[in-house]
């Protein structure tokens, strides 16, 4: 790795790189800077004719705004009730499907299927079920409730269907991470007398955290960014408004582009926090290994 | 390199396939060599089909000068009006004619994504048309297109229930109160278009306007932007407010009174036509009345609404679109839309019409509150301004009125400025 490379080399290899540079830079790098640039206007698209450049005033606005704030709250909760509960119930399955001696592929498959379905058809269908018309879930508690009419349990239907739908991912990544654990290990352990919660707690759970971290990592960038289910199931009535459906109405409905695009780089800068704290988790987790080695 | 060669060869082939596909695809947008230009019409899905009769009649009258081809847009207003800014903004030459709910005129005006009528067609538009649907369709003082169905909300009440209908609010809001259990009023408390209805009526109803009449400032006279507010606190606070106030639009209203227990409702015309199909023991007892006021010497004023026929600026066919635009807001086709569709006319002579008075038997009183009607703010930042007017007044159980006057010329200030979220 330290050996220097000969120059003419490393020049090929720059040059061999520059198409998928030049590629993402096309895709990725002019629109987020292009983003940025527009947040920087007084810009509507009705109007282009009277941009005006106004600094960080869109900013400004936006983060002295209770709507902002308010919204941000909702994105939070939802995040963390979604992803502790896909943590739990994702690690469970895990296990389940680790231990399963028969019908291995066909369980690893089905289990796979909520995560298949498209959002906005598993959001409608989760509409559909609690709807006090239509749905079978009333009947089933024996209530009239109105779910989605109300805050707390509008939230709690979005919240369930965002677990449901994407629990099969979290299940199938630990799942991974599970076969990983050498199996001498955990024999030895039984040798020794170790019981099974103990197997899990001392062997399997610390031999599986680089791989919970990534799925954690994964799994909270996606829920942050939760646009479809809230836009199918209230519109963001009922102040279950999130971050990117504040950043849909102010770009698309309201045609605000300066303000709607320092939405979104607010968005996506809430995004790289998350990403940094943890990639700092997981380095520090990563090297502790290492010394412990 | 033999693979190398054998590879850019499909390159190639493929290369030339998606020009091929491309040029297709370019051929389909331009006018097909034959037969009469096709006039492509975005407007709501209508669904008795008195719209589409209505364009084959007129295709039909011009002879083959133009054939009308319906481009149903989704149910709800803000999706429609989401899916025509999208494609305006990035000037799709293939819109011809727009059916524009009233309250886009001044935003597709501004943005000159529809074209003005000129001055003496404009005239011929205004004969005839009742003032405030012509008002709909003015901005700037230029007309920007023909007025083709309205609409405007009634008092509907129970008469078995209800000797005389209440003249204001307040009365209302006390003899529902006094009938207990069944005195139940809908109306749309949710936070979304028909809150804004609500409250831009009851304020005009007061004596108040939301912006200053050049559209450029907030007015909200203190004192009747305060009675406008105490009225749907009221509501919200008694008992003789629905439940689901908050979440109720008009839809769900219909369906509550249709149900039978409530005895009030404001609310458009097609709830009349619904419940003589739906509930005809409720529609036994339905009586009609105008909208309640909220000072007792004053009639009320209720927002107007309704479709206008405007004329897509990036049209390929301008002077066909008028043509047909004409033709369709013509008397047939108002007749048309009023007898299948339920969608009351524009023209007020067609209210003595037997057939129209047939369809509404409530045509005068219907007129009368028409020609009073105040329209919704006419600013090129409606959609901002509504939004804000809902983010102010949601819940309606939970406005004070007296601190809430300032909150809402804050928030509409800051909409008309372009600032702030919404």
């Amino acid at each position: 790795m330290t050996t220097r490379r000969d120059p003419a080399e490393e020049r090929l290899g720059w040059l061999l790189c520059t198409p998928a540079v030049l590629a993402m830079l096309l895709v990725t790098a002019y629109p987020i800077a292009y983003a940025v640039w527009l947040s920087l206007f007084r810009y509507d698209l009705r109007f282009p004719d009277e941009r005006v450049f106004v600094g960080l005033a869109n900013y400004a606005s936006v983060l002295t705004s209770e709507v902002w704030w308010g919204a941000l709250f909702n994105t939070l909760t939802i995040t963390l009730a979604s992803v502790a509960l896909e943590l739990v119930l994702g690690l469970a399955l895990a296990l389940v499907m680790h231990r399963v001696l028969f019908l291995r592929r066909t369980l690893r498959a089905s289990v796979l299927v909520p995560y298949a379905i498209i959002t906005v058809v598993a959001a409608l269908a989760w509409k559909f079920a609690f709807d006090p018309v239509t749905g079978f879930v009333n009947p089933w508690f024996g209530t009239e409730r109105a779910w989605l009419t109300e805050r707390w349990s509008a939230f709690l239907v979005i919240i369930l269907t965002e677990v449901w739908k994407t629990t099969p991912f979290m299940a199938l990544l630990l799942l991974a991470g599970l076969t990983l654990v050498p199996r001498e290990l955990l024999e030895a352990a039984r040798v020794d007398g170790a019981s099974a919660w103990q197997r899990f707690r001392r062997i399997q759970l610390p031999l599986l955290r680089p791989t919970l971290l990534v799925a954690l990592l994964f799994r909270t960038l996606d829920a942050f960014r939760i646009f479809d289910t809230v836009f199918v199931q209230t519109r963001g009535a009922q102040g279950t408004e999130t971050v990117s459906l504040i950043g849909y109405q102010t770009l698309v409905t309201r045609l605000n582009l300066g303000l709607g695009s320092a939405v979104s780089v607010l968005i996506f800068l809430g995004v790289l926090a998350i990403a940094a704290v943890f990639v700092k988790g997981l380095g520090a987790s990563l090297s502790r290994e290492g010394e412990a080695r | 390199m033999p693979g190398f060669g054998r590879c850019r060869g499909g390159g190639g082939r493929w290369l030339a396939a998606a020009l091929a596909g491309l040029a297709l695809l370019g051929c389909g947008g331009e006018d097909r060599a034959s037969g009469p230009p096709v006039l492509a019409w975005y407007v709501f899905d209508e669904p008795s089909g008195a719209f589409a009769e209505a364009a084959r009649r007129c295709a039909a009258a011009s002879h083959g000068a133009y054939r009308i081809a319906l481009r149903p847009l989704p149910a709800d207003a803000d999706q429609q009006r989401e899916q025509l800014v999208r494609r305006l903004a990035a000037g799709d030459r293939a819109i011809d004619l727009i059916g524009m709910d009233v309250i886009w005129t001044a935003e597709f005006a501004a943005a000159r994504w529809i074209l003005p009528w000129p001055e003496e067609t404009a005239q011929r538009v205004r004969a005839g048309r009742i003032a405030a649907t012509v008002a709909s369709a003015t901005y700037e003082g230029r007309l920007w297109a023909i007025p083709f169905t309205t609409n405007t909300q009634l008092l509907w009440y129970r008469t078995d229930r209800v000797a005389a209908p209440p003249p204001t609010w307040d009365a209302m809001i006390q003899t529902a109160e006094a009938l207990g259990s069944d005195g139940t009023i809908q109306a749309q408390g949710e936070r979304y278009e028909g809150l804004t209805v609500f409250f831009v009526s009851l304020l005009a109803s007061a004596g108040g306007a939301v912006l200053s009449e050049d559209g450029r400032s907030v007015s909200l006279a203190t004192g009747p932007t305060r009675e406008a507010l105490r009225v749907m606190r009221r509501l919200a606070d008694s008992p003789a407010s629905a439940p689901g106030l908050a979440s109720a639009r008009e839809d769900q209203c219909r369906l509550a009174f249709e149900a039978g227990g409530s005895s009030f409702m404001v609310n458009y015309t097609y709830v009349w036509p619904s419940a003589r199909a739906n509930a005809p023991a409720v529609a036994e007892a339905m009586g009609w009345a105008r909208w309640p006021g909220v000072a007792p010497d004053r009639p009320s004023r209720v927002a107007i609404g309704g479709i206008n026929l405007g004329v897509a600026a990036f049209s390929r066919h301008p002077d066909l679109a008028r043509q047909a635009a004409a033709c369709l807001a013509a008397p047939p086709g108002q007749r048309l839309a009023a007898g299948r569709g339920g969608l009351p006319p524009t023209l007020a002579a067609l209210y003595d019409d037997p057939a129209v008075r047939a369809t509404f038997p409530f045509a005068d009183l219907l007129r009368a509150t028409l020609r009073d009607a105040v329209q919704r703010p006419q600013t090129p930042l409606y959609n901002d301004v509504s939004l804000a007017i809902g983010r102010v007044l949601h819940p309606p159980s939970a406005i004070d009125p007296a601190r809430d006057v300032e909150r809402l010329r804050e928030a509409l200030g800051r909409a008309l400025r372009s600032e702030g979220l919404l």
